[in-house]
């Protein structure tokens, strides 16, 4: 039985120090929701709390009605899939499985039964009676997963667990976890620091930073429309310019440096006024011209070839630099030392408020609660 | 919040870390405070420094001291020297029968000191077969063995295993490619061994020449059987106890209190320079062992195989007198074997002092076990005030000399309400105050490296808390602890400094046993009973070996 998970105004202390000053969200039924991060920023103790392995300072935590915060981490009837996959190493992989199941008086066949099924689920089973030092990490981390899973729990929380496994076998794991998650339906909690691997799991993301959420939404809404700037630079790469916004004629332009100015659509209504704004255009959202067109001018300091793509850095004339991917054509690529002009999809950049906590454009979707 | 915060102050391990701190200072710190105040008792009933100042200020009693650190230094020396190039040619180049080496150099580092002492007198003492042999055919007379001398050469060829396991240890961890990389700089041969290898095993090398030094100054049965003339200060803390010339209580714990000084000291700076020189290194690959070239192949089998047989003969020897028949009161070897003298001290009490080693040995390594792997939880999970505390006395016994705890607990058990004199308890319990240290240091080691994850494991699956402690803590640092164990084992019973003071006709063990043939002169009954004590360690290192496999041998 899966539940939904509120947490309210969570606070959490080490000493003097506070990791989380007010922390809420929501976490659906069923949902795959990722913490992401950078290090340090509280996605693990907040883990660690709704797990019961960190003390609680300040909030409440429900699983559906009811409040969890001083129940035994025994009794929350969580899966845990833990960074380093804590398999026992005394034990075979099949009592590991089945250690949950043993705790929870389950009747003997039907342990049996259950680990079985798991152990098949998770493509372990033919290392049942191995002793799991001579598994490799991915098998070991099946194994874990088999094991938080067999016990049933309401929620499945997993702590960076894809961080000690080879990139290969990362993407190859994360496959794996996605596709179990919709085969089992639990709902799961997903902490980790990588966000390509943040954005092909989950079904939302709640992106943190110094203990505080910064936007909460689908990978799709979080890449393409970030809340603020710390999220924008986050997730993806992106290049941050300074700019103006100028309002002629109630009608929004970007004056980007340089003296490049262009018409804008979709600025909040509030934000409407002349203003510094900061500017956030990923390098896929440059279109890269002949110098004599207009647009953005610049010199090309350096060129990678990789395949699919061509990266270029580019130095503008007003000192900046930045960064451009473009797909890679058959003619050749642009030389070092070349003159441009760089144009921008403008219905794909982001504009923030100077001080970069705001997007002032519409279609944010932040489920963040204040 | 508050209700939460109650409930674990009632913890169980809240509970067990009084109940561990109540022990130690019953059993340690209530003796040492004891043993303090005994220093000031004159003999005269008056209280004053007078004590300390009639050894430090009579040469005689001075002297001891001087003589101790010349004893620890030399044999430091000497064992260092014969030590690290066994390890380095060991551990470097292919050798035939390598497994047969550790084996007899082990035993050699497990065999109790007096014995070893006694085995050399017996070689080449003034009635030794080499001393007779020599002089029956050559005319040629040995010189003297005892004194000074004997010391050396008998805690030496016991002491240098230490320096060989350490240095072997240290080896294991370097890496084959700081080898490779050495040599591909052009260093190699002996300029690689001082320059590269030397340096890299520093750390090892220093703790164990720290640790030789301990033993050496702290040792009590060698200078005891083959010192003669030549007075230590473990045997001074003796002499002042059971009185040669009359007891001199207040004396013997001056003694003791300027011996824990001194081990202190020492401890103090082998903790300041093993900070001093500690880096973590770690093989990927460890060292291939090559083939030598021919004439360095010849020299290191030469090395390695006399040092070790040099170290280990007079022990033979002494279990082969063991099987000779003696005259009848057993003082004189006649001609023909048979195990009469194995008749004999079964008649004189053979199986109690079986039984009582036994009983001491396991009882003691059960209390070490169960307290060590408790201390080591709360040190490392429950860092607290009461933990540290723990940890703190913990350490103490490192720097205790054995007669020195034989000593204080006799001095505080004596009287009521415990009376605790004469019995086998006593021993037990001086037993376990002396090897505790190193099995709490190890556990705390080995649990150190378990990931706290693998117990939230347990717990997030439904395991409380004393099931996933018994369950998948305790289990995990099974093996390591276990083969901890079997060396403390080992090292209890073969232990005599402590037991010497402490035993009586009821309680006494198999190396008491053998010092009391060997201080009435009976040679062939205390060879008896000297091999069955080897026999004891044996058996006890062969099942180590069996628990630790691969593992590495450390103290």
């Amino acid at each position: 039985m899966s539940v939904n998970i509120h947490i309210k105004n969570a606070v959490k202390r080490f000493g003097n120090n506070t990791i989380i000053p007010d922390l809420s969200l929501d976490v659906q039924e069923g949902e795959f929701f990722t913490l992401l991060g950078p290090s340090g920023c509280g996605k693990t103790t907040l883990l660690r709390m709704i797990a019961g392995f960190n003390t609680i300072e300040g909030g409440d935590f429900y699983f559906n009605e009811k409040r969890i915060n001083d129940l035994d981490p025994a009794k929350r009837n969580i899966g845990m899939v833990f960074q380093n996959y804590a398999i026992f190493p005394h034990l075979t992989v099949r009592k590991n499985v089945a250690f949950g199941l043993k705790n929870k008086k389950f009747p003997k066949d039907q342990i049996e039964e259950l680990t079985d099924k798991f152990m098949k689920l998770v493509h372990v089973d033919e290392y049942a009676n191995r002793i799991p030092e001579r598994l490799s990490g991915g098998q070991q981390q099946r194994v874990a997963l088999a094991r938080a899973l067999v016990i049933a729990p309401d929620v499945l929380l997993m702590d960076e667990p894809l961080s000690n496994l080879d990139a290969k076998l990362r993407v190859e794991m994360r496959g794996v976890i996605k596709k179990i998650h919709s085969d089992v339906g639990i709902t799961t909690i997903y902490v980790t620091h990588d966000q390509e691997e943040a954005m092909a799991v989950s079904d939302r993301i709640a992106v943190m930073n110094e203990g505080e959420i910064q936007h909460i939404g689908s990978p799709k809404n979080v890449y393409q429309r970030p809340a603020n700037v710390f999220v924008a630079s986050f997730i993806g790469r992106t290049n941050m310019l300074k700019a103006e916004l100028v309002i002629k004629a109630k009608k929004p332009y970007l004056c980007l440096p340089g003296g490049f100015e262009i018409n804008i659509e979709g600025v909040k209504s509030e934000h409407m006024n002349d203003m510094d704004v900061q500017v956030s255009i990923r390098p896929e959202e440059f279109v890269l011209y002949d110098e004599n067109e207009p647009g953005l001018k610049g010199t090309v300091t350096d060129n990678i070839f990789l395949g699919l793509n061509t990266h270029y850095n580019v130095t503008l004339a007003t000192g900046e630099e930045v960064e451009i991917i473009q797909e890679s054509s058959i003619q050749s690529t642009i030389e070092k030392g070349m003159k441009v002009s760089l144009q921008i999809k403008k219905e794909k950049i982001n504009i923030f408020t100077a001080d970069g906590s705001e997007n002032i454009l519409l279609g944010v979707k932040n489920d963040k609660k204040e | 919040m508050n209700q939460l915060r109650r409930k674990s102050k009632l913890e169980i391990w809240n509970l067990i870390a009084y109940l561990i701190v109540a022990l130690y200072l019953i059993f340690l710190i209530f003796p040492l405070i004891k043993i303090l105040r005994s220093s000031l008792d004159m003999p005269d009933g008056t209280r004053s420094l007078g004590n300390f100042k009639r050894f430090f200020s009579d040469p005689y009693y001075f002297k001891t001291l001087v003589n101790s650190f010349q004893v620890s230094i030399v044999v430091t020396f000497f064992s260092l020297i014969l030590g690290v190039p066994l390890a380095y040619f060991y551990n470097m180049y292919q050798m035939k029968g390598k497994k047969f080496l550790q084996v007899v150099i082990i035993l050699c580092s497990m065999s109790a000191p007096f014995i070893g002492a006694y085995s050399w007198i017996l070689v080449l003492g003034r009635n030794g077969v080499i001393t007779r042999f020599l002089e029956s055919i050559f005319h040629f007379t040995m010189p003297n063995i005892y004194g000074f001398k004997g010391i050396v050469i008998s805690l030496t060829s016991r002491l240098f295993p230490m320096v060989f396991l350490y240095t072997s240890g240290a080896l294991k961890s370097i890496d084959n490619s700081l080898i490779e990389a050495s040599q591909n700089l052009g260093i190699k041969g002996v300029k690689m061994f001082f320059k590269v290898i030397v340096p890299l095993c520093m750390p090892s090398i220093l703790a164990a020449s720290l640790i030789v030094f301990m033993r050496a100054l702290a040792d009590f049965g060698t200078p005891l059987m083959i010192g003669e003339g030549f007075r230590t200060f473990p045997v001074e803390i003796y002499n002042a106890y059971v009185g040669e010339v009359g007891q001199n209580f207040g004396f013997a714990a001056a003694i003791s209190i300027v011996a824990i000084s001194i081990t202190a000291i020492v401890f103090l700076i082998q903790k300041w320079a093993t900070s001093k020189f500690s880096f973590t290194i770690n093989a990927m690959h460890t060292i291939e062992s090559k083939k030598a070239k021919p004439g360095l192949n010849v020299f290191i089998h030469f090395y390695s195989y006399l040092l070790v047989s040099v170290a280990m003969l007079p022990q033979v020897y002494l279990w082969y007198t063991s099987f000779k028949n003696t005259s009848k009161s057993g003082n004189v070897f006649i001609d023909g074997y048979s195990l009469m003298s194995y008749r004999e001290v079964m008649k004189r009490g053979l199986d109690t002092s079986i039984r009582n080693t036994a009983v001491v040995g396991f009882l003691a390594v059960a209390i070490i076990l169960i307290l060590a792997i408790f201390v080591s939880y709360l040190v490392v999970r429950r860092r607290s005030f009461k933990s540290q505390l723990i940890d703190t006395m913990s350490m103490i016994p490192y720097v205790l000399p054995g007669s020195v705890v034989g000593i204080a607990l006799i001095s505080s058990f004596n009287t009521k309400p415990l009376i605790l004199t004469g019995t086998v308890a006593i021993i037990v319990i001086s037993m376990v105050i002396r090897r505790i240290p190193y099995t709490i240091r190890s556990s705390v080691a080995i649990l150190g490296q378990i990931p706290i994850s693998m117990e939230e494991a347990a717990i997030s699956l439904g395991s409380n808390k004393i099931k996933t402690f018994f369950g998948i803590t305790v289990p995990m640092m099974g093996n390591g602890i276990i083969s901890g164990a079997l060396l403390s084992w080992v090292t209890i019973i073969t232990e005599l400094s402590t037991s010497i003071i402490l035993y009586t006709a009821k309680s006494q063990t198999l190396t008491v046993f053998t010092y009391v043939f060997v201080s009435r002169g009976s040679d062939g009954q205390a060879a008896a009973v000297a091999t069955v004590l080897s026999l004891f360690t044996i058996i006890s290192l062969t099942v180590f070996m069996l628990f630790s496999k691969d593992k590495d041998v450390t103290m």
